[in-house]
């Protein structure tokens, strides 16, 4: 299978999803311009976090209109896997690809640090090889990561099965103290209703490596892999 | 009370980097835009100390001081000042 992973004017995690693939994880990654319009023979699509466009209007607003969105809404549509990962999920829910919105941290202050998610379905790509209530341990580096969604939208959400990650504790627990920004239901990451569609704040290209502090991040990657190789093989 | 409506603009001939990256975007979306000028709006409630037409003007006063010692910085930005009687919008603030 072939990754890509796009960079905008302003990604800065660009880099670092490629090194975690392509060095850590042995696939077959193309890096593409915001400018290109065709992502035509790509498996998966990374939308890399970073600040793209300065984060003027609204975080991911302007890149959601570049040209490469063509290519990421035509592979979306087409079923690749599309993962964005912190401002790659704010960029895809200005695309519309995504439900909701992210709006700024409770205390309106940037936060990184590390969180605990739990995995909350098993549906998407990025989640098929691991269990309903894995903890995943993940860095967060944000300011806007404050998940929200109308009321009827988010009962929609819970009850198709879209909401892919919540902030929990140590022990598995969504409790308020461990939502570090206020997220609606302390969601962290959702899909689209067909789930090959994934974004999500906390950064699994940062917990890749053991030098990183935690490897829970490549499990994400390596269910793709798996869940992409075995569609290609029919199974 | 009395509610100051301020808009601060960027003077012209200031880059507006914000406002190139906005029009760059309308145009990906199809739209003929020649300029994007990008400014912020405050909607700012004072206590009432005079009566009538003199709240409006003594909150105007005030607000212009605040634009200019605080909310924008004379060298790059201008601002224009609507002062109303009552709350922000229709309801009058909690």
């Amino acid at each position: 299978m072939i990754w890509g992973v796009v960079t905008f004017p302003g990604s800065n995690c660009d880099r670092d999803c490629v090194h975690v693939l392509r060095d850590v994880l042995a696939q077959d990654v193309r890096e593409v311009w915001h400018e290109h319009r065709s992502l035509a023979g790509l498996d998966a699509v990374v939308l890399p976090g970073g600040f793209s466009y300065g984060d003027y209007l609204r975080a991911g607003a302007i890149a959601a209109t570049a040209p490469v969105m063509v290519g990421v809404r035509e592979a979306a549509h087409r079923g690749a896997v599309i993962l964005g990962i912190c401002n790659g999920f704010q960029i895809l829910t200005e695309a519309g690809l995504l439900p909701g919105t992210l709006l700024p941290n409770r205390h309106f202050r940037f936060i990184c640090r590390d969180v605990w998610v739990r995995v909350e379905t098993t549906r998407t790509p990025f989640t098929r090889g691991l269990r309903v209530g894995d903890l995943l341990r993940m860095p967060i580096a944000h300011a806007e990561g404050r998940y929200m969604v109308p009321a009827e939208v988010r009962a929609q959400l819970e009850h198709q099965a879209q909401v892919v990650f919540r902030y929990v504790d140590a022990r598995g627990r969504a409790v308020p103290s461990a939502n570090p920004n206020g997220a609606v239901r302390a969601i962290a990451g959702v899909c689209n209703a067909q789930g090959n569609v994934v974004g999500l704040m906390p950064h699994p290209e940062r917990c890749a490596e053991s030098l990183m502090g935690s490897t829970d991040g490549r499990r994400l990657f390596e269910s793709v892999a798996a869940s992409v190789l075995t569609a290609m093989a029919g199974v | 009370m009395a509610t100051v409506k301020v808009l601060i603009t960027l003077k012209p001939g200031v880059l507006d980097a914000p406002g190139q990256a906005i029009r760059q975007g309308l145009r990906a979306l199809g739209y003929e835009v020649e300029e994007v000028r990008v400014g912020k709006y405050l909607e700012i409630v004072v206590p009432e100390r005079a009566a009538g037409e003199a709240v409006a003007n003594a909150a105007s006063a005030e607000a212009d001081e605040m634009c200019a010692r605080f909310l924008a910085n004379p060298l790059i930005e201008t601002w224009q000042i609507a002062a109303l009687p009552g709350g922000v919008g229709s309801e009058p603030p909690a």
